[in-house]
């Protein structure tokens, strides 16, 4: 006699810890192995590209922080450049280093959530105790800069907002010669650990062909061998002008992810360390009046320093007409925005090149065969956060 | 190639009256084609020894409403082995169905039925064009130009139903969007608006 055996749907999420957020993945199962994953997305879309459109550059801004919250100033960064690039504007130095000083610094937090919440989802709880502490350090640098810990609204096109508060930079740097330790204690506890090992080598594998054809990006590609980096093989801002490695992984499994992403976190902390080197003093944004506001000073002494504030906070600044795509190496991958100026202050178009898509979009094929308890590791070793994904 | 004036020039003559123009522009090229010769060109761009375009980064459309061929359908590119960044775009009207590129790279998938979505460009030989980001049920496409901002339809929970409901938007106060760069048509504007509505800005 035979037996009919139906296939199980599962449906996982949009509340599910180890869905990092708001994620439906439909699971279509075969006793235990994964035959089809569905992700539905979506739940947390907000039409940032939208409100972009009806709202001045300046204001555009604060939508970026929102988007991969956990490392708010990379994504700051792309429009930032994007509008720089248009405009043709230079970014003085001082300010260059800031912004790539934080961008690192986003790198870091992006890089702990994900490393020790990863750790979290095949059963180690300790490495996230350990790591929000860190985080929690971070953030405080990130208030004692912009005013807030997550939403930093901090970049501006030629620049940044304001300059650092006296003392931050001493304790950046007293951060940088503590935080390795820290690194080391999260990789013994994780690196040689059996049961990591057991849940992540091997896991979800990617091919070099496939990373290309998926559109990965960031550590999803440089875990397949690929070595690309676009603070590398693109640079932007001053880049070029810091010494750091980019690490490479071999088997392309959610394994060896982790351990770029260790890695990483070892090169930003030496390229904060060569920002707070090479920092002097000297102006942090652009001196074009039609573009950065003036100072307050100035403003009290200035008639044309008080038209340029009113006419800066009410129309904002007028960007020519163009079309570019400008593209950073975000912690997840390749954060690029595409935008379309139209000789007004506001932009006709924004889209946002989100890396997270690109990953989730990989799962059916990440997930075929394994086993549902690997659904969570490859979930985390593709690092999705829903601010970005969803948009 | 690796020097990007070398490679425009190639393209162009490689695939001649297929691109209408080109251009280099920060650091990047710009093609623009007609949407019958999508799958040439890429299948070209993608392959070729000297192009090697080997990564699909994005596909999007920008909404020119006052156009007879309103969307523009906009491919960005990137091939690692040069270090290059291509843009490629072609104008469509609005209800021409245009090819998918699922088979050629599959990570258009998503970012095809994105478009689909947000602008309703339909496209054919698509595996599973179904919405992505928007609410299941959700009606229009918001990124068209013609899409207010504020929406149509606003979901709430009632508690007289006891389940979540969808009805038309109601605002306390009008969406507000002052015209600075012309102040003076700019009151105009607002008085009409407020003569016209009950609801005062």
């Amino acid at each position: 006699m035979t037996k009919k055996i139906k296939n199980l749907n599962l449906n996982f999420g949009p509340q599910h810890p180890a869905a990092h957020g708001v994620l439906r993945l439909i699971l279509e199962l075969d006793g235990e192995v994964v035959e089809k994953a569905d992700p539905h997305i979506g739940l947390l879309h907000r039409g940032t590209e939208k409100l972009i459109e009806n709202k001045t550059y300046m204001q555009a801004v604060p939508y970026f922080d929102r988007l991969d919250y956990v490392a708010p100033m990379n994504q700051e960064h792309a429009f930032a450049l994007a509008i720089e690039k248009i405009l043709d504007i230079d970014v003085p130095i001082r300010a260059q280093l800031i912004r790539v000083m934080f961008c690192e610094i986003g790198r870091i937090l992006s890089h702990i959530l994900n490393v020790t919440t990863q750790a979290l989802d095949v059963g180690a709880l300790t490495p996230s105790l350990w790591g929000f502490e860190e985080r929690e350090t971070l953030m405080t640098f990130y208030e004692r800069a912009s005013g807030s810990r997550l939403h930093a609204n901090y970049f501006r096109a030629g620049g940044v907002h304001q300059d650092l508060p006296a003392g931050l930079e001493t304790d950046i740097a007293k951060f940088c010669e503590t935080f390795p330790k820290i690194i080391n204690d999260l990789e013994n506890l994780l690196t040689d650990n059996r049961i990591f090992k057991q849940r992540n080598v091997d896991i979800g594998i990617v091919t070099k062909e496939d990373a290309l054809d998926y559109s990965f990006s960031g550590v999803m590609i440089r875990g397949s061998g690929v070595p690309w980096d676009l603070r590398k093989s693109q640079p932007y801002d001053c880049y070029d002008q810091l010494e750091f490695k980019i690490p490479v992984g071999k088997n392309g499994d959610c394994y060896d992810r982790y351990l770029c992403r260790i890695e990483e976190m070892k090169e930003s902390v030496k390229i904060i360390k060569q920002c707070l080197s090479k920092m002097e003093k000297g102006p942090i944004k652009s001196f074009d009046g039609k573009i950065t506001p003036p100072s307050k000073k100035d403003i009290k002494q200035s008639m044309e320093a008080l038209i340029h504030h009113f006419k800066l906070f009410t129309e904002g600044y007028r960007v020519p007409q163009d079309e570019i795509y400008t593209a950073v190496e975000a912690p997840k991958g390749e954060f690029g925005v595409y935008l379309i100026s139209d000789g007004s202050s506001k932009p006709y178009k924004c889209k946002i090149r989100a890396p997270g898509f690109s990953h989730l979009q990989s799962m059916d094929y990440l997930i075929k065969g394994h086993m549902l308890a690997d659904v969570p590791a490859v979930l985390g070793s593709l690092d999705i956060v829903f601010g970005e994904v969803d948009r | 190639m690796n020097n990007l004036v070398d490679l425009e020039k190639k393209i162009n003559s490689e695939l001649g009256t297929k691109i209408n123009t080109s251009e280099i522009k920060h650091n990047q090229i710009y093609l623009e084609i007609d949407s019958e010769d999508l799958i040439d060109v890429i299948l070209f761009v993608k392959t070729n020894k000297d192009t090697k375009f080997r990564q699909l980064i994005d596909i999007t459309v920008v909404d020119y409403p006052e156009r007879s061929k309103r969307f523009k359908i906009v491919y960005l590119f990137l091939s690692h082995e040069f270090n290059q960044r291509m843009i490629l775009s072609y104008d469509i009207s609005e209800n021409e169905v245009i090819s998918s590129l699922t088979s050629i790279f599959p990570s258009a998938n998503w970012m095809e039925r994105e478009v689909f979505d947000m602008y309703g460009v339909n496209f054919k030989d698509h595996p599973d064009l179904r919405r992505i980001l928007t609410d299941y049920g959700f009606e229009g496409h918001p990124l068209r130009k013609d899409f207010p901002l504020t929406g149509h339809n606003e979901v709430r929970y009632s508690e007289g139903q006891k389940k979540v409901i969808s009805e038309p938007v109601k605002l306390e106060q009008n969406y507000r969007n002052f015209d600075y760069e012309s102040p003076w048509e700019g009151t105009k504007y607002i008085k009409e608006l407020t003569n016209t509505n009950d609801k005062k800005n």
